[in-house]
């Protein structure tokens, strides 16, 4: 990670940036005939799939085998788990593997935009072609050397043999000559059979970087120095939409240390990613930044965004759902089954905003020398973060190189490169000067994208028998869209394929609707995004209606699976798919059946509790990947919920990294905790109430599950599509957690997050 | 003039007195393996050893360590290897890393002052730092088998 600059587009860059020694296998598979046909998984975003070993992998003399990871590495472990990928394929010893993280650009390196779970979903294939292909050419490498048929030669651990002959050459010694070697077609690069594999599926590599992160050594955006570097923060708007009228930079002036104040422009609404504007404080280290802007004097005009308070907000949302919405979905008759319901249950659910809070805050950095801009940023987008920083500059893309750092958290809102684009401006602003812009915690808190917040309206029918014959489902939300362009108003088609449109019911009538949600603030992916509120209500609306047919929940969620299929989704109205082919990721309600059974058998679902103890479950398809969760509760009799265990089950197709697979589990049980139990962002008069870890709670030790245990299904066959990690763990916690409520204290909390006044007892 | 001890280093320091030790190691002193996560010791990101004691060094003005030894993850040890750190790579603890500096400090601490804590003894001693990713099971687990092997030394 000691190179952040491999840089740009030329083969001698490339190499320089490698180190000195540095051999690019120069082959690469010729791309798919370009086609037609709508484009799905990574062809279908910006800059697709690259699998040219020649520019993911480098091999030195002595051996070393650099491969480069193009994904921003934020947590989930990508770092190690897609280059793991290179090196098995190529039969590479991971430990004279080194990883580089690439800078942004997507021409170069494809698709980097690291976010919905698609990483390995989007990367695995070519990182194996990849792989398959350098090993594919070392073996051809050794076979000329020995001027024997490749046929008998093999790559395993880092040299190739001569099987007759038990010859070796180490992969340093064929490094010259495989670099001269053509490229070699598809068939020759043989992927391995699974097993063959080496890394893939085992989880025993650790981290890559696992010593520079227990060491202090690992470089986050924060971590940034350069020589002459200056230090910013920005006093910005405290009402989306508003602006700087005049301030009055005196007192600030005085503190030691600063330098100068720059004000920067406000974008109008809808601002997309730029910077929100104010008055930037430039100093020669952070603290003095900091004392700075305390001491400005700033009036601001609030715009029309000053009225958006968050309790009002919540009366308007339960109002829209009250009334019928725009439909999305329908089969059958839903009125006239409720109408000829035996019995009927209804309820609303609410979600507030949530700040994603990554504990490291959005930094970034700048310079710009001899008109080429330089950029260092924690960014989960950085060819986009690019592009917006060439567009402020008025430079050529090609002018502006953006360099990843490690990412300390992103939960998407580093995909947004608001905090990029300030850094550069400033820069700009001080004649190209090194400028690093830290945002405070309460900057982050208060100047966020933030995760929507939701009223979601359910009513059911049952019949005499207790059989779920009638769905209608009102959902009103702010859309991600409104920052973009004119405000929608309604869930964006991608919003509403996030675990409400695809609803994989057997139900004969049903009926999705969508309630008008105007946006006062900027609303941003957070992980999982409107999975959550959808998740939340789904699944809590189950077993509600389970209680009311007086039927096990398991066995009523399993019902209203119904048997195992394969959903199109465009039978359900869904035209997004996460993106991916119908074809390839239909919706199996077969394997969201599976992970019900496993978890609750392996939770021990059905046993006995004492009062104040309860199991809860929900299930939840997302991200192409099916998770079931149990989780059991303790509910004191002050209200304090604490969480004994939390069992897991997983289906996300084949698995890579397992280890990693767990931990992204872990940390979800624990970010959907957070959700349920304590999170929240609230508006008053436009401004954001909370300022700190203080008033915005997020989950610590001390409620944090004691057991976490979980389950992944089984999935031998690596040519399957693989489904996504970081995020499907989330939607189901926050409703399993509050079932579990229900079950251990008879209270059913529809109130995020959950109310422990409401669960006193004493 | 203020001077202090950093991971075995004397520093002297003329500038601002009220600066937070955090900035002076991070800006000042270039040890960045010290995090910055809410300037008001909320998250415990920040947390270095003071004269042998867990500190938020976010709170603390650079003046009030004057005469000090501070120790930042940079100096725990010289090749990353005490037991904590170690059992941090063997359970793979970390995920985006970012609070793990703060954790195995915070962790160093507690082993120092209660070499068999109970789980109530950790999670009382660790709440203050927030891990965003949700590595705590696993943080828990690395600190009770360092604790069971007896090597916090």
């Amino acid at each position: 990670m000691s190179k952040l600059q491999i840089a740009n587009v030329s083969r001698r860059s490339f190499l320089a940036g490698l180190g000195a020694g540095g051999l690019v296998l120069a082959v690469g598979f010729p791309h798919a005939a370009l086609s037609e046909e709508k484009k799905y998984g990574a062809d279908g975003m910006p800059g697709g799939t690259v699998d040219n070993p020649q520019i993911f992998v480098a091999l030195a003399e002595d051996g070393t085998v650099s491969i480069v990871c193009h994904r921003s590495e934020m947590g989930q472990g990508v770092l190690t788990s897609l280059p793991m990928v290179v090196a098995d394929e190529m039969e590479a010893d991971w430990q004279r593997v080194k990883v580089l993280q690439a800078p942004g650009d997507e021409i170069r390196f494809g698709n980097q935009n690291t976010d919905g779970s698609r990483s390995m979903r989007h990367f695995f294939q070519p990182m194996r072609r990849c792989g398959a292909s350098a090993r594919a050419m070392l073996e051809q490498a050794a076979a000329a050397q020995w001027g024997v048929p490749v046929g008998e030669v093999r790559a395993v651990n880092h040299e190739v043999i001569h099987r007759t002959s038990g010859r070796r050459l180490g992969f340093g010694e064929l490094a010259r000559r495989a670099a001269d070697l053509p490229v070699p077609s598809q068939e020759m690069a043989r992927l391995k059979t699974p097993s063959e594999f080496r890394y893939v599926g085992k989880g025993e590599t650790g981290l890559v970087n696992g010593h520079d992160l227990t060491t202090g050594r690992g470089r986050y955006g924060i971590d940034v120095r350069l020589p002459g570097m200056l230090y910013a923060v920005v006093a910005r708007p405290p009402v989306y939409g508003g602006k700087m009228v005049s301030f009055d930079a005196a007192e600030t002036l005085r503190v030691p240390g600063v330098i100068r104040v720059v004000p920067i422009d406000s974008a109008p609404i809808p601002s997309g990613f730029l910077p929100l504007g104010g008055v930037a404080v430039i100093a020669r280290n952070t603290w003095a930044a900091i004392k700075g802007r305390e001491a400005l004097k700033i009036v601001w005009e609030d715009g029309p965004n000053a009225v958006y308070s968050s309790d009002t907000y919540k009366t308007v949302l339960e109002q829209g759902v009250r009334r019928p919405g725009k439909v999305i979905r329908v089969q059958g008759d839903v009125d006239r089954a409720l109408a000829a319901a035996t019995t009927l249950i209804e309820a609303e659910y609410y979600a507030p905003h949530l700040a994603q809070a990554p504990m490291e805050p959005p930094v970034a950095t700048a310079r710009i020398v001899n008109g080429k801009a330089e950029v260092w940023a924690c960014t989960q987008a950085p060819q986009g973060a690019r592009d917006l920083v060439a567009k402020l500059l008025g430079l050529p893309v090609s002018d502006v190189t953006l360099n990843v750092t490690l990412l300390g958290g992103g939960f998407g809102r580093k995909s947004k490169a608001d905090f990029v684009a300030e850094a550069a401006v400033l820069s700009k602003a001080m004649d190209g000067a090194p400028v690093k812009v830290t945002w405070t915690r309460t900057d982050d808190l208060r100047h966020g994208y933030y995760h929507t917040v939701s009223v979601e309206r359910l009513e059911g029918g049952l019949d005499r028998a207790g059989r779920p014959m009638a769905w209608r489902h009102r959902s009103a939300s702010p859309s991600i869209a409104s920052i973009f362009g004119p405000d929608p108003k309604y869930q964006a088609p991608f919003e509403q394929g996030l675990g409400l449109i695809n609803l994989p019911f057997a139900v004969p009538n049903l009926r999705l609707e969508i309630v008008e949600a105007p946006a006062h603030t900027r609303i941003g992916w957070l992980r999982s995004v409107t999975n959550i509120p959808h998740a939340f209500a789904i699944q809590s609306f189950v077993a509600e209606m389970a209680a009311a047919a007086k039927r096990d929940h398991k066995d009523f969620l399993l019902d209203l699976i119904g048997p195992p299929r394969r959903i199109d989704p465009a039978s359900m109205n869904d035209g997004f798919n996460y993106g991916e082919s119908p074809q390839q990721y239909p919706l199996d309600t077969g394997r969201l059946r599976a992970v019900v059974e496993r978890v609750t058998r392996e939770a021990g679902w059905g046993r006995k509790l004492p009062m104040g103890r309860g199991l809860g479950l929900a299930a939840h398809y997302s991200f192409t990947t099916y998770v079931a969760v149990v989780v059991e509760v303790v509910v004191d009799k002050d209200g304090t919920v604490t969480i004994p265990r939390v069992d897991m089950a997983v289906d996300c197709g084949p698995v890579v990294n397992p280890e990693r697979v767990r931990s992204q589990m872990e940390g979800a049980a624990l970010f959907g905790c957070g959700i349920a139990l304590m999170s929240g962002i609230t508006f008053r008069n436009g401004q954001v109430e909370q300022n700190n870890f203080d008033s915005y709670l997020v989950p610590r030790m001390e409620a944090a599950p004691r057991d976490i245990r979980v389950y992944l299904q089984p999935a031998d066959d690596y040519s399957q599509p693989l489904g996504g990690v970081g995020e499907p763990g989330v939607p189901p916690m926050a409703p399993a957690l509050t079932n579990a409520i229900f079950a251990a204290t008879g209270k059913r909390m529809r109130t995020l997050p959950v109310d422990a006044g409401l669960l006193k007892t004493d | 003039m203020i001077t202090l001890t950093v991971n075995g280093q004397r520093h002297r320091y003329d500038g601002d007195p009220d600066m937070p030790l955090l900035w002076f190691l991070r800006d000042e002193l270039g040890l960045t393996g010290t995090k910055f996560g809410c300037g008001e010791a909320l998250c415990g990101a920040c947390t270095v050893h003071l004269d042998g004691s867990a500190i938020r060094s976010c709170q603390m003005p650079v003046s009030a360590a004057d005469g000090s030894t501070v120790i930042t993850i940079e100096g725990l040890s010289a090749e990353g290897d005490h037991p904590v750190q170690q059992l941090w790579r063997s359970l793979n603890v970390p995920q985006c890393g970012y609070c793990q500096s703060g954790q195995i400090m915070q962790a160093v601490a507690l082993l120092a002052e209660n070499p068999n804590p109970s789980d109530a003894e950790i999670d009382a001693m660790m709440s203050g730092n927030i891990c965003r990713c949700g590595t705590y099971p696993r943080i828990r687990a690395a600190i009770k088998e360092v604790a069971a092997k007896g090597i916090t030394r």
